[in-house]
């Protein structure tokens, strides 16, 4: 079972993201890098912030995850989720790729603590994709 | 002689201000959401003394569905000079509509501009549900991140964690504006005060937001009549003075009600910073000449940071000064949403509170700051575009 109903909440890859969503697919968390300035960025964007090139690569994500802030989620805003009890949605930092930072979820955490390390999981939600979701990491 | 550097004959001023009924969304179900823009302009052209066929331009935001092509129809417009929109999420562009017909009519683009916002939530959709189109929403949805109060809960979160603000300090925020809402007899929560305890024992929505940090969700429409003082001397009201800004600042990007993306540095704040010090310096004032305030408030915490971002205390120092009882009517040194705000007068995408800044420096407000002469409107802290707004008395 995926940690948040499957049936209404597919990722919808669009031209811009769709490298992120295919990097899900194959189970590696993929950001955006500068090739001409090196820096990341994510959401994905075109150009690059920094320099604003249009040379990109994806990279994997490296380094340890932190938790940059979180919420738990207990009105349900949308059907899919109705009744499904309280969740937890993070923002999740990589300090060594330059605090590029994604959306996810803590699925563990009783008591999340904002700058506690966490681990990478994919929870697979059929048809062959997969969500980058964490746990904490360790003790 | 005005209370902005630069003043001149050919300066923006507010000369109408129109209201209609406020309700809970659904109240509205009679009318339609053009129905009710179509009474706010005519009201605020009452107000001003303008013939409604002579407004010559339209500025609105966030997406607003009365488009002058059927406004222009329905108001026998003589001659369509201006039509603006601006873009951005949640009531970001309120103050930013403004400074568009600031602009035109000083720029002599147009000669009468109204700044409206229509909102039928019954009607349409509810903001506090998802849909679709928010800015990013494909990577947020698939882990449950959908609507304002949770991604502002985000912000809320980690500025808690930085700060140390209690539960307490931001029910300061939602007391004060239900407080105020208790004299207007327009306010939806009118006859319905609040309690510390009440605040605290709210259910959560999406920690740490509670039910109550959270502003309404209405029906309704407000205008704004916006001219040069030269054609203001012909007019009904006295004029206020007014100075609009729209801002950003660098690699914001769709920030709170977005992705999070934004720089470590100003993670917690409004993405108001910059541009706040570029108005007061246009206006040649500082925060201190403020007498009062209205402070978006979609969230508690938009109110927190805009008290910070616009300078009126330090970064992390907002719940203190809630605390003193600061944003307090009457005894405040900046009283906050005197007309109940979003929080507790009406969710108008927050230009109601530009409406109640014009009242205050008329002198017309049911929470009047005596004497006040300067005050600051902002509108949604966090969005991009964000604004902000200082009228004046003349």
């Amino acid at each position: 079972m995926p940690y948040l109903p499957n049936d209404q909440l597919r990722p919808e890859p669009s031209i811009d993201d769709a490298p992120f969503w295919e990097g899900c697919r194959a189970r590696e968390l993929r950001v955006q890098c500068c090739a001409d300035c090196g820096r990341h960025r994510h959401p994905p964007t075109p150009r690059c912030p920094y320099c604003q090139s249009a040379n990109l690569r994806w990279e994997a994500v490296r380094g340890p995850a932190r938790l940059y802030t979180w919420t738990e989620v207990h009105h349900a805003a949308h059907p899919a989720v109705r009744g499904r009890g309280p969740y937890v949605v993070a923002v999740v930092e990589y300090p060594e790729m330059g605090g590029v930072r994604v959306i996810s979820n803590l699925v563990d955490a009783a008591a999340p603590k904002i700058g506690a390390e966490l681990a990478l999981f994919w929870d697979d939600v059929g048809d062959g994709m997969w969500l980058p979701r964490y746990r904490g990491a360790g003790g | 002689m005005g209370r902005f550097s630069g003043e001149g004959p050919r300066s923006a001023c507010i000369v109408g201000i129109g209201e209609t009924r406020y309700a809970k969304w659904g109240g509205m179900a009679d009318r339609s959401e053009f129905s009710l823009a179509c009474d706010a302009i005519l009201a605020a052209a009452a107000d001003a003394g303008v013939d409604p066929q002579d407004i010559d331009g339209f500025a609105s935001f966030s997406d607003d569905r009365n488009e002058p092509s059927i406004l222009q129809t329905a108001l026998g417009t003589r001659v369509l000079r201006f039509a603006s929109m601006v873009w951005g999420g949640g009531g970001g562009g309120s103050c930013g509509a403004l400074a568009h017909a600031c602009a035109a009519v000083e720029s002599g683009l147009a000669r009468c501009v109204v700044v409206f916002r229509g909102l039928c939530q019954g009607q349409q959709f509810r903001f506090g549900q998802f849909h679709p189109w928010t800015p990013h929403g494909a990577l947020l949805a698939p882990f449950g991140l959908f609507s304002p109060p949770q991604m502002a809960a985000l912000a809320a979160q980690r500025y808690r964690h930085l700060y140390g603000t209690t539960p307490e300090q931001f029910g300061r925020v939602a007391l004060a504006c239900r407080a105020n809402a208790q004299r207007n007899p327009n306010a939806v929560m009118r006859g319905r005060p609040m309690t510390m305890d009440d605040y605290l024992a709210s259910r959560t929505i999406a920690s740490p937001l509670k039910l109550l940090d959270c502003c309404l969700e209405s029906d309704g429409a407000c205008a704004l009549i916006v001219t040069t003082r030269e054609r203001a001397r012909d007019l009904a009201q006295r004029p206020v003075a007014v100075l609009a800004s729209q801002g950003c600042e660098q690699h914001w990007g769709t920030g709170i009600i977005g992705a999070h993306a934004m720089p470590d540095e100003i993670y917690a704040t409004g993405n108001g910073r910059t541009m706040a010090a570029e108005l007061f310096a246009r206006a040649g004032l500082s925060p201190a000449d403020v007498d009062v305030a209205q402070l978006y408030d979609a969230f508690t915490i938009t109110v927190m940071l805009a008290l910070e971002d616009y300078g009126f205390c330090g970064r992390g120092e907002a719940g203190a000064f809630m605390d003193a009882g600061h944003g307090d009517w009457p005894n405040g040194k900046l009283p906050l949403n005197t007309s109940g705000g979003n929080l507790s007068e009406a969710y108008v995408h927050g230009l109601n509170l530009v409406v109640e800044g014009v009242r205050q420096m008329r002198g017309t407000s049911h929470s009047q700051v005596p004497d006040a002469e300067v005050c600051f409107a902002s509108g949604a802290a966090g969005v991009t575009p964000t604004s902000a707004a200082i009228l004046a008395r003349m």
